[in-house]
């Protein structure tokens, strides 16, 4: 899932400015289940912008809503009815649904509360680690199934580096090698032959150095 | 004899490969990298310049390899993949190689946390492995990465770095092997404390026969006070510094202790020396180089061989 | 025995401390009370195991929140004791009346 953290307060203040009338608008997918900007965040950030506000003595609106995707038109279309009651939408899912909601509203200032941070999965409830960086050329079966592009801090392709010690990276002592860990899954897996090739440079065109991506299916277009 | 490295020359004859370090200021004088330079000139036979070690900026290893290499030294590039991609480190060896540069030794290099500019985005569009790989494509078969033609191979000697000490232990020969396969053809070394532990990767390597197919120079690097060394212990991912190391340099004065350091490291040197396939040693004391001479000299490594 | 505690502190009933959501304290504070505390089972007794230590963290958590907006994290506490400790009830009662009464009534007191 896509994982991110919730701006700080007084960011959010600052962005707003002086909208008073705000469409806070969560989103059910990704954010929800890394508790970021689901419809339980989406209550908290209101409540706590309501706190704010009465204790400063200002009139204001907040309205809470929660789609079940911000990444999809046909959501993001709901709230047309609405929309333009609020002076801005402040969007708490990744920054595809923000940039899809400002798409979708031309006029309206829509503001992002989240920092979308990474691609990853939940270790344990409330803790979430880093995965993938979508490459787009997956070479996970070259590597015992950990990736070394977004779980080494260097991305090498054929580590680990010398800062490698007692299983744990040498940028802190939390992060786990992960090229401890492909040597570690290669040699429980039977492969460690496969340390012995050197993996060719990449070709990062499929990457977001090749510029921004689009995927098309044709079978699936109406 | 495939270029005009000093280095290749001392291995192709057998002979015992010193070299040395310097670090480039961090500033725009070129006395500082001249006055260090003056230290090591018949001392050793090569001079790596480090590239923006632990990631503080400082003068290009380039430019200040270019100096070197005008006072008639010898000196290795070294090149990190943290700051540069594809394109502007094969520029660079290019350009090195017309600057009359021999050597150049490919590193991943310290991640930005550890400098003074941890905001920065790094690159590592390519590895150290790969970035053996390259120099050996651009000089032995004349092609850019992306396949076209070199007019006008940059005859670079390849180095590269290995660390006997990091983990995880068993893997570390056969990351060498890769290095070799790749086109390595000297290797410099973690500096050595724990002699021990380095022979047992030593044995590794010539199990391998990595030895034969490329010059292993073993890493030294005096203590200069008893605290560098616990430090280096503690904070130094990947340094391995033995206890009865530690103990002997605290038994003595703090006044001495600098003393006793060089002694530590000339003792060092003489038991490397014996380790079946060290083809030489490299000597990184660190913002100390006025003591490399010194060293040398009581390692009985001089006079250094005549190369033409 | 019968104890008695400050009249301003009105008592919400819950099944276990675990169940209370940073919701619905922070709903609390919306509707104008100057504090909140939960009383929950000591540390290690809770009949649902680890419901008083949840609410501990949420309690932080909201701490971190009440700071944020300007309202002060002092203003929500956390308390532990036992069925039977009915005098440490009065007692935290009295403590957290005392400290809310030197922060003032709620910034955010409806009706004004
Ligand atoms: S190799 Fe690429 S696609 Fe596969 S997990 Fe790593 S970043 Fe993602
Ligand atoms: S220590 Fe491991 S994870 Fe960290 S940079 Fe080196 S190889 Fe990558």
């Amino acid at each position: 899932m896509i994982v991110g953290n919730r701006k700080d307060f007084s960011e959010i203040l600052e962005k707003l400015g002086a909208a008073r009338r705000v469409l806070l608008l969560g989103c059910n997918e990704c954010v929800t289940v890394c508790g970021v900007g689901g419809e339980r965040e989406v209550g908290v950030l209101a409540s706590e912008l309501r706190l704010y506000w009465t204790k400063e003595g200002e009139t204001f609106e907040v309205r809470e809503h929660t789609l079940e995707r911000q990444c999809d038109y046909e959501y993001i279309d709901q709230i047309r009815g609405f929309a333009d009651d609020y002076d801005v939408i402040l969007s708490m899912a990744c920054g595809a649904g923000v940039q899809y909601v400002a798409e979708a509203y031309k006029t309206k200032l829509v503001l992002p509360a989240v920092n979308t941070t990474f691609l990853g999965v939940t270790i344990e409830q409330g803790m979430w680690s880093e995965r993938c960086q979508g490459c787009g050329a997956c070479i996970l079966d070259m590597t015992g199934g950990i990736c070394p592009i977004a779980r080494c801090a260097k991305s090498l392709l054929n580590g680990p580096c010398g800062g490698s010690s007692e299983g744990k990276c040498e940028i802190d002592k939390e992060t786990d090698c992960a090229w401890q860990l492909i040597v570690d899954r290669l040699k429980e897996s039977g492969q460690m032959e496969r340390y012995e090739e050197i993996l060719p440079v990449k070709d990062w065109r499929t990457g977001r150095d090749g510029g921004p991506r689009r995927r098309v299916r044709e079978d699936l277009k109406l | 004899m495939k270029t005009n490295s000093v280095i290749e020359k001392v291995l192709e004859q057998g002979g015992f490969v010193v070299t040395s370090e310097c670090g480039p200021p961090r500033g725009a004088d070129p006395e500082v990298v001249r006055r260090k330079g003056e230290l090591l000139r018949g001392v050793v036979d090569g001079v790596n310049v480090t590239d923006n070690q632990t990631s503080v900026v400082r003068m290009s290893s380039l430019s200040a390899c270019a100096i070197l290499k005008g006072m008639g030294l010898e000196p290795i590039l070294q090149m990190v993949c943290r700051d540069r991609n594809r394109i502007a480190l094969q520029s660079d060896l290019l350009g090195a190689a017309a600057l009359g540069i021999n050597n150049v030794l490919c590193l991943s290099g310290d991640h930005q946390k550890f400098g003074d500019h941890p905001q920065g985005k790094n690159v590592y569009d390519i590895d150290s492995v790969q970035l053996i790989q390259t120099v050996a494509r651009l000089r032995d078969e004349g092609k850019f990465l992306g396949g076209d033609e070199v007019k006008g191979r940059p005859m670079l000697f390849v180095g590269a770095a290995a660390n006997p000490f990091a983990d995880p232990f068993e893997i570390r020969a056969a990351r060498l092997g890769k290095k070799v396969k790749a086109g390595c053809e000297f290797i410099q070394t973690q500096c050595i404390y724990n002699v021990e532990r380095f022979t047992r990767w030593m044995e590794m390597v010539c199990e391998r026969g990595l030895h034969e197919r490329c010059g292993i120079l073993a890493g030294v690097t005096p203590f200069k006070t008893a605290g560098m060394a616990n430090y280096m212990k503690k904070n130094v991912p990947g340094m391995d510094v033995p206890d009865d190391m530690i103990a002997r340099m605290k038994g003595v004065a703090k006044e001495k202790q600098a003393e006793e350091g060089i002694k530590i490291c000339v003792e060092t040197i003489e038991r490397l020396r014996e380790i079946p396939g060290v083809r030489g040693i490299h000597i990184m004391a660190i913002e100390w180089e006025e003591k490399v001479a010194e060293i040398v000299k009581a390692a009985g490594l001089l006079p250094r061989p005549e190369i033409q | 025995m019968r104890l008695s505690y400050p009249g301003n502190v009105k008592v919400v009933k819950v099944p276990c401390t675990g169940r209370v959501d940073v919701l619905l304290i922070l709903r609390a504070f919306e509707s104008g009370v100057d504090g909140v505390y939960l009383a929950g089972c000591l540390e290690g007794e809770c009949h649902f195991l680890r419901g008083n230590l949840r609410a501990r963290r949420r309690v932080e958590y909201v701490k971190g929140l009440l700071e944020e907006v300007g309202l002060g994290g002092n203003r929500v506490e956390m308390f532990n004791m036992s069925a039977s400790q009915g005098q440490r009830f009065a007692q935290f009662a009295q403590e957290m009346t005392e400290r809310i009464r030197l922060l003032g009534p709620s910034p955010v007191k409806k009706g004004e």
